[in-house]
């Protein structure tokens, strides 16, 4: 089970997957710069990713709580979600996302 | 400009959970301390990050909310009568001959000390800034991330950017005094309060002010001074004048002046030894999210414990001479008295 995440500069890593994990654990897992200060709780909007357009209906929708949070992100656009709040089982194998700025 | 110095035994650089516990545990202890926070109230990331959320993994307490956590500290570190200085950043720590300490804090606050201690957990909150290229150059002369006098935008062509409180507040308080007000945020549905909120609307309705629903992408100016914002909506991008921006996106952690205070420092954290949470400048102690150990877990409950291993080797430093003496609270009539349990049992008959 794999995810595709580009950085900050443009470069993408596939990064393995575990079930459950939500996508910013396993970006923080593997070292690649995100800032992700809340630690997961949707409190503070510093794990913003865009989501590969292909993806970005086969996910389930945000939350009114991860809307919400989103105003403190910047460049939000439709592709924009929380890494803390998409979750990873069999059906995100090859997701792609790109950590978007101001959560670097 | 200075003052005369405070004197105290300890300050604790971050009034987070365990800046505070570290009242506790260093007061049972005999130690007295002041607190220093960014903040305007203690709790740090339990007051601004989740001041709502629950927690779990406090031992005993099976559920409390961030808000809940920072008040029952603040009532069991209440016998020591901790002393608050919130809303600055401590800027320098700075050793004097005697040993001890003096810590001065943006503010000008100056306090003598002979210990030291780092709770900072992530670093200072600070307002988060657009990551637009060069945003720098319009800092305080055009671009503004708080509100610190009102007048000096009297009769200014001002945005504010953002949805939550402090966004709308100002919208409300400044409408009277600016020239033109625009409030520009990404979809039209306000996290702020609703009354304020409501405000807000009736000034669009009575056409005093602007609502634009949109993003900015770029600033565009001469020299420091703004002259218009570059926004994007649906429709696509286009220029929108204005002579001063206000933006509100809420507050993000940065490590800050503490970088500076001489200690060695491992990708932004502390390391400490682990018997005494001490960092490598000797009467100064990282405990809590800023330090970093083998095994280290950013949890609170770490953090109260090197609250208490830390106070043991604090008062070597505060009580010099004195032998440490380790008592429990349930037997201790010592520890009893200071945190003045005959007077609570009294109230309570």
């Amino acid at each position: 089970m794999k995810i595709l995440v580009t950085d900050k500069d443009g470069k993408e890593h596939e990064l393995d997957a575990v079930t459950d994990w939500s996508v910013m654990e396993v970006i923080r897992d593997s070292g690649l710069e995100m800032l992700a200060q809340c630690g997961g709780s949707c409190a503070c909007a510093t794990c913003h990713v865009y989501v590969d357009p292909e993806w970005i209906e086969r996910i389930p929708e945000p939350t009114e709580e991860e809307i919400g949070m989103l105003d403190g992100a910047f460049n939000v656009n439709d592709q924009s979600r929380l890494s803390c709040q998409l979750f990873c089982s069999e059906a995100t194998n090859g997701l792609k996302v790109k950590i978007a700025p101001g959560s670097y | 400009m200075t003052e005369a110095a405070q004197q105290t035994d300890v300050v604790i650089i971050g009034a987070g959970p365990t800046g505070l516990f570290a009242v506790f545990e260093l007061g049972l202890n005999d130690m007295k301390c002041h607190l220093i926070d960014i903040l305007d109230r203690p709790g740090g990331q339990c007051a601004e990050l989740y001041p709502e959320k629950p927690i779990y993994d406090i031992p005993a307490i099976p559920m409390c909310t961030g808000q809940e956590l920072t008040d029952r500290l603040m009532e069991q570190i209440k016998p020591f009568h901790p002393v608050f200085h919130l809303s600055q950043m401590a800027e320098k720590i700075e050793k004097q001959e005697d040993g001890s300490w003096n810590v001065t804090t943006d503010r000008g606050t100056l306090i003598n000390c002979k210990v030291v201690v780092v709770a900072a957990g992530g670093g200072s909150f600070v307002p988060k800034k657009p990551p637009i290229k060069g945003i720098e150059e319009y800092e305080g002369i055009s671009l503004f991330y708080a509100v610190k006098k009102m007048e000096q935008f009297r009769g200014k062509s001002v945005v504010i950017a953002g949805g939550g409180d402090s966004a709308l507040d100002w919208v409300v308080n400044l409408q009277p005094i600016v020239k033109e007000l625009t409030l520009i945020h990404r979809r039209d549905d306000f996290r702020a309060a609703p009354d304020t909120v409501a405000k807000m609307r009736a000034l669009v309705a009575e056409k005093k002010m602007t609502l634009k629903i949109a993003q900015i992408t770029s600033l565009k100016g001469q020299g420091s001074q703004i002259e218009a914002l570059k926004l994007k909506d649906e429709t696509g991008e286009y220029e929108y004048p204005c002579d001063t921006l206000l933006a509100f996106y809420g507050l993000t952690m940065k490590l800050g002046p503490v970088a500076t205070f001489g200690m060695e420092f491992q990708n932004e954290v502390i390391p400490v030894n682990t018997a005494t949470f001490e960092t490598s400048v000797p009467g100064v102690f990282a405990i809590g999210d800023i330090n970093t150990y083998p095994g280290k877990m950013k949890l609170i409950l770490s953090g109260f414990h090197e609250a208490a291993l830390m106070s043991k080797k604090a008062f070597e430093y505060v009580h010099p001479g004195r032998k440490y003496r380790f008592q429990y609270t349930t037997s201790s009539s010592d520890l009893q008295n200071k945190l003045g349990v005959e007077e609570k049992q009294e109230q309570a008959a």
